[in-house]
């Protein structure tokens, strides 16, 4: 951007640096969750295992009951990609590509629900739930979030930029809308649906407060609800590598999928100016 | 429909309108889905939110909301009448204050860096900058946690320097510190990329055009890079306010809004409240907290408006 002014190299050290301090933590707890009991007992503070174990892994998933949390989080996130892609397909093309009235209501509703802050919302949220039976179920922790605005938000801004000539022509041809949606536009979409996809599950998987509330019972805490309750059980016993192993198992799968799709990150933060 | 088949000058206006209505129940249909998520979990519970702050409603009464007394502004009373509701308004206030310009220091200088001419491993370190944003919170929470113990990694690092290191979390004075650290941590990703973005903006023509005129880097940041990012820079305020404003995971997980209080958010003192049963104080506090929220966004959403 500006000609001529520090010089590269340092730079770079400075860069190195701000890296290095960004990562310690996840090199941290990486390290960690490979060390055994006896390990953190004879010196707790040290940086490197002393001897490589999965131990820790192995117990997770043998007894601390992490397997039925992963499997409650795949799920839930599974429920709430689909119903964002198909929801957020349907609702973003109308309000950009179709003419109906009370268009301009549907989409305050949307900007409404983006700046909804969920402390404000949540108690009535948890009265629905209760009252729809849904306490204590997969469907239950994933529904408020099932249609996420910003969904609605992204397809939007991309059917934006389709032609309407595109449409147009289908519709002289005799096409019917859900025709032209399905037939025209969705093969279209691919970019915007993989954001949605993307924004989604990361707000369905890292989601904590909701799934604290509504997952009562063991069987269904998600990882993170899971994660915080192997944590204060953990700590009468001080068994910091099984809880820095379950952090590892709650942050890698999505830290991976950014290390992969970082663009599809990136273009959800920039498209929307939003998390 | 049976619309009469009448050649008139209204026909055209007639066959409009009906074209119109039928794409009417199209649009609307296609809205569904959105709109029964919308209804049941926005718009009916900000309503109900509302007029939940204005009733007595404890957690008894869940199956039973409308069995509840109207006790008008009396929630809202109580809060103006509780210290710790003050507290946590100012602790927000605080969190704002505080965590919004130095996340927005450590971004916009991370973003700089990376505009300033490299071309290896860009992407990379802007990846790895970012990476914090996306990361489970109850994952790296638990991390600070161990990290700032009394005997945790902080304080090892510190004896080995020769000071004694403090109880990070257990300090009145010292926990809120170490909260905002971690919302820092947690955002500044997001403040470099919208900064990125916003650096294309600037014209390098611009720039140049300048240094030939003599004008050295910090003249050129300050007379021609900052004033032409305004924008960016209001939004990325904006926008990080109404995150700090909203603040809850980070004293949640870290101190639980201790010690004495002393990292307690408006937001955790809502849940708090509904914790206690207390839905109708609450919902008043909630309502306090989406005034704020609200008016922010708004600004935010006027801001973004001539962008998009």
């Amino acid at each position: 951007m500006m000609p001529r002014r520090v010089p590269i190299p340092l730079l770079y050290a400075g860069l190195v640096v701000a890296a290095g301090l960004t990562v310690l933590p996840f090199l941290w707890v990486a390290s960690g969750s490979l060390r055994g009991i006896g390990d953190f007992q004879s010196d707790p503070g040290a940086w490197l295992p002393s001897a490589l174990t999965l131990d820790n892994y192995a117990k997770l998933f043998r007894t601390a009951g992490f397997g039925g949390y992963l499997a409650n989080s795949l799920a839930v996130a599974a429920i709430t990609v689909a119903g964002n892609v198909l929801g957020g397909a349907l609702a973003g093309y109308a309000l950009a590509k179709l003419e109906f009235r009370g268009k301009r209501v549907a989409f305050a509703a949307v900007m409404a629900a983006l700046m909804m802050p969920f402390s404000a919302t949540f108690v009535p949220q948890f009265m629905v739930t209760v009252n729809l039976g849904l306490i204590d179920t997969r469907l239950g922790v994933a529904l408020p979030s099932l249609v996420l605005p910003i969904s609605v938000f992204i397809v939007r801004q991309y059917a934006g930029s389709i032609p309407d000539e595109l449409l147009e022509a289908a519709r002289v041809d005799g096409a019917g809308e859900l025709r032209i949606f399905r037939s025209v536009f969705l093969p279209l979409a691919g970019p915007a649906l993989a954001t949605t996809t993307i924004m989604s599950f990361l707000a369905s998987w890292n989601s904590f407060i909701w799934p604290l509330i509504v997952a009562q019972q063991t069987s269904t805490y998600t990882l993170p609800v899971g994660l915080a309750a192997t944590q204060q059980a953990a700590q009468n016993v001080t068994d910091y590598g099984l809880v820095l192993a379950g952090a590892v198992v709650v942050m890698l799968p999505v830290l991976a999928l950014f290390g992969f799709l970082q663009r599809y990150f990136v273009q959800g933060i920039a498209a929307t100016g939003l998390k | 429909m049976a619309e009469p088949t009448v050649v008139s000058p209204g026909a055209s206006r007639l066959r409009r309108a009906r074209g119109k209505r039928s794409h009417t129940a199209i649009g609307w249909a296609f809205m569904l889905p959105f709109g029964i998520v919308f209804l049941l979990f926005t718009a009916v519970p900000i309503v109900a939110s509302l007029a939940t702050s204005l009733t007595d409603m404890r957690s008894t009464d869940m199956r039973t909301p409308f069995g509840v007394d109207f006790v008008a502004l009396a929630n809202y009373g109580t809060l103006l009448g509780d210290s710790q509701f003050l507290k946590a308004v100012l602790n927000t206030v605080v969190f704002v204050a505080v965590g919004v310009p130095l996340t927005m220091l450590v971004g916009f200088t991370l973003a700089l860096a990376l505009d300033s001419g490299i071309r290896r491993f860009r992407t990379t370190f802007r990846g790895l900058f970012y990476a914090p944003v996306v990361t489970n919170i109850v994952s790296v929470a638990l991390i600070w946690q161990y990290a700032f113990n009394q005997s945790g990694t902080v304080n090892e690092v510190l004896a080995k320097l020769g000071f004694a290191g403090p109880n990070w979390l257990g300090d009145v004075h010292l926990a809120m510190p170490v909260v905002i650290l971690l919302g820092i941590w947690r955002n500044f990703g997001t403040a470099m990329l919208l900064f990125l973005a916003g650096f294309q903006a600037v014209p390098e023509s611009v720039l140049e055009a300048a240094a030939i005129d003599g004008a050295g880097p910090l003249r050129r940041l300050w007379s021609i890079t900052l004033p032409l990012l305004m924008p960016t820079t209001l939004l990325v305020s904006v926008l990080l306010s109404v995150f700090f404003l909203q603040v809850f995971d980070e004293p949640y997980l870290l101190t639980d809004g201790g010690p004495l209080g002393s990292t307690e958010s408006i937001a955790l003192y809502t849940y708090n409240q509904f914790g206690f049963g207390n839905f109708g104080v609450s919902s008043a506090a909630s309502y306090v907290l989406l005034v704020f929220v609200v008016v922010f966004s708004a600004v935010q959403f006027r801001l973004l408006r001539p962008r998009s």
